[in-house]
């Protein structure tokens, strides 16, 4: 029986000619990452075990991104601790305020993460590097610190659900749109321990940014990770960017998979997660006219580039609506850049926009965008839960950056086509 | 055998509701156990009493990696959680403190909010002392269980690596 192609990258990494779902490995990693929330933790487990060396000082990554510019002095706290550490070790891709981006966006911008790798992450949205051919993974802080400690760790082989996508996005529509239908057709556990294998002519027509955004909310189905084919987008993405050799895997012809999902990305429209779970989903014309009160537009899912130009082009000469307060991040430092050169910064605050440094700030209502009581945000984050952003009475709609900027503009939940 | 009260919660019992993001930047087990569960439950934190059990539905732990999750629950003194399922970071990081968590969709759809239940963790075998009822839950991988044995990740690896010097 043949591999998937997550199980073919496990097998490669445990020493193996074959695997199958179910089966207990120990495979050698590639990457291990922790930001200023999960790397503490960490350091404290590592610690405390007795280890005193790291594994491999270039495959540990420790991004400061969650809670920076510090909001407080308890996450000043934390960061230092992962500064100390990081200084100690010599730890080589080690971000912090003036040269962090959020960490998803981050690791692939600046090459760390490449086809064929094996990384685990202490976040959840470590799944996002699936978009390039890897297998990628969230796991907590112990993980992370017996991965510095060992450079291994303990995986159950997943099995898989295939999802197969057909067509091409209608205007408007984007990467987001497809991982909401998608987790709204499965729910937030319809590939609980399982991998989601995107695949079909349709991946050709997704950029690369939309296959981000979709391999990052894997997780919200409950996945342990989504992976995309590499392909011609995905070799010129990492040109230039990933500057060592790389292995492109392809699932067998004969893989099995638990499931078959089928999408045609033309027949999809824009999509909205109610709250309080992102399988709570209704296109935006079924929920259009719901009033707003903050629109967020960023995070590891939809703060890159692509998405702050759709944004921008639809504030463009507009302004946002009296009442409601759009906050615009830019995932990393280059793209905070390319907004500023391109002219997006100045669209965006002479809408009414506040433009913030990268950060995850509100994403997880840690700063930077909470709410209070009785408070609704459109955001293009990627979790609704009660209290994510703020009051356990506040209310958060998950959206694509162009229904976030069109929403802004109108004050309640729109779709862009309103605008035209 | 082991016997505790039950705090029963629904599906899809998020990670930011056991311990929300606000308070993660104080991350000792002390401080997070205040703030346990308290956007699902908000006197949880108060009433809970060590020894207690904590039951949810399917998925439950689902959503963000923070570890600050198991950490939180066991600080509080909760001793296990019985679920229908559990979200697989969830699962994983449980295992990794030496935290005891059991799968079992039968025990987690017929046990009550304030039953008493014994769990013998050797076996799996949940019993609810309040209705008589009696569940198995699925046993953990060998593998695994000796993780949970070893006291977490971190003191299996010790060992294994010291074996291997």
């Amino acid at each position: 029986m043949g591999m998937t192609m997550t199980q073919k990258i496990l097998a490669a990494h445990a020493g193996l000619e074959n695997v199958k779902a179910g089966d207990l490995i120990e495979a050698k990693l590639d990457l291990v990452l922790g930001n200023d929330v999960t790397t503490p933790v960490a350091i404290d487990v590592f610690e405390k075990a007795g280890f005193t060396r790291v594994f491999d000082k270039d495959k540990i990554a420790i991004v400061l991104d969650h809670y920076t510019p510090c909001k407080d002095i308890k996450s000043a706290q934390l960061c230092k601790t992962a500064r100390d550490f990081a200084r100690k070790h010599a730890i080589t891709h080690f971000y912090d305020v003036g040269q962090v981006g959020i960490e998803h966006a981050l690791l692939p911008e600046k090459g760390i993460v490449g086809p064929g790798e094996l990384i685990i992450g202490a976040d959840s949205h470590t799944c996002t590097y699936g978009a390039l051919g890897a297998f990628s993974t969230g796991v907590g802080s112990t993980d992370m610190a017996a991965g510095m400690a060992a450079g291994e760790n303990w995986f159950k082989v997943p099995s898989a659900i295939k999802v197969v996508l057909t067509g091409k996005l209608r205007p408007w529509v984007s990467g987001k749109d497809v991982i909401l239908h998608l987790i709204g057709t499965i729910g937030v556990d319809g590939a609980l321990y399982k991998s989601l294998e995107f695949t079909g002519e349709g991946v050709s027509e997704l950029s690369m940014d939309d296959r981000f955004t979709i391999a990052n909310m894997a997780i919200e189905a409950g996945a342990k990770n989504g992976i995309f084919p590499v392909d011609d987008k995905t070799i010129e993405y990492i040109s230039g960017r990933v500057n060592r050799p790389y292995t492109v895997y392809e699932a067998d012809a004969d893989a099995e998979y638990e499931r078959v999902v089928e999408i045609d990305l033309s027949a999809l429209e824009s999509t909205v997660a109610l709250p309080h779970l992102p399988s709570n989903t209704k296109t935006v014309k079924e929920v259009a006219g719901m009033n707003i009160d903050q629109v967020v537009i960023g995070s590891c899912t939809n703060g890159r580039i692509s998405d702050l130009r759709i944004a921008a082009q639809i504030l463009k000469g507009r302004r946002v609506a009296e009442g409601v307060r759009c906050i615009v991040i830019p995932a990393t430092q280059e793209i905070y850049m390319q907004c500023l050169t391109e002219g997006l910064t100045q669209t965006f605050i002479e809408a009414g926009c506040a433009v913030s440094t990268p950060t995850c700030g509100p994403c997880l209502g840690g700063h930077m965008g909470c709410m209070c009581e009785g408070e609704r945000a459109v955001t293009t984050t990627n979790r609704n839960f009660v209290g994510r952003m703020g009051h356990v009475k506040s209310e958060v709609v998950l959206a694509s950056p162009a229904v976030a900027a069109a929403s802004a503009v109108k004050g309640c939940i729109a779709s862009p086509e309103e605008l035209d | 055998m082991y016997t505790g009260k039950v705090y029963k919660y629904g599906d899809n019992v998020d990670t930011d509701v056991i311990i929300p993001a606000r308070y993660l930047n104080a991350p000792s087990p002390d401080e997070l156990a205040k703030h346990c569960m308290e956007d699902i439950d908000a006197s949880f934190a108060t009433k809970v009493q060590p020894g207690d059990i904590i039951v949810g539905g399917a998925n439950f732990g689902c959503g963000s990696s923070r570890e600050h999750a198991p950490i939180a629950i066991r600080a509080c003194g909760v001793r296990c959680v019985i679920a229908a399922s559990f979200a697989r970071i969830f699962y994983r990081n449980s295992i990794n403190i030496g935290f005891p968590i059991l799968e079992c969709p039968e025990a987690a759809a017929a046990i009550q909010n304030g039953d008493t239940v014994s769990v013998d963790f050797d076996s799996g075998l949940i019993r609810d002392e309040t209705t008589g009822q009696e569940f198995r839950a699925t046993a953990l991988p060998p593998f695994i269980g000796r993780i949970v044995e070893d006291g977490g990740l971190l003191p299996y690896l010790k060992a294994r690596l010291e074996k291997e010097a």
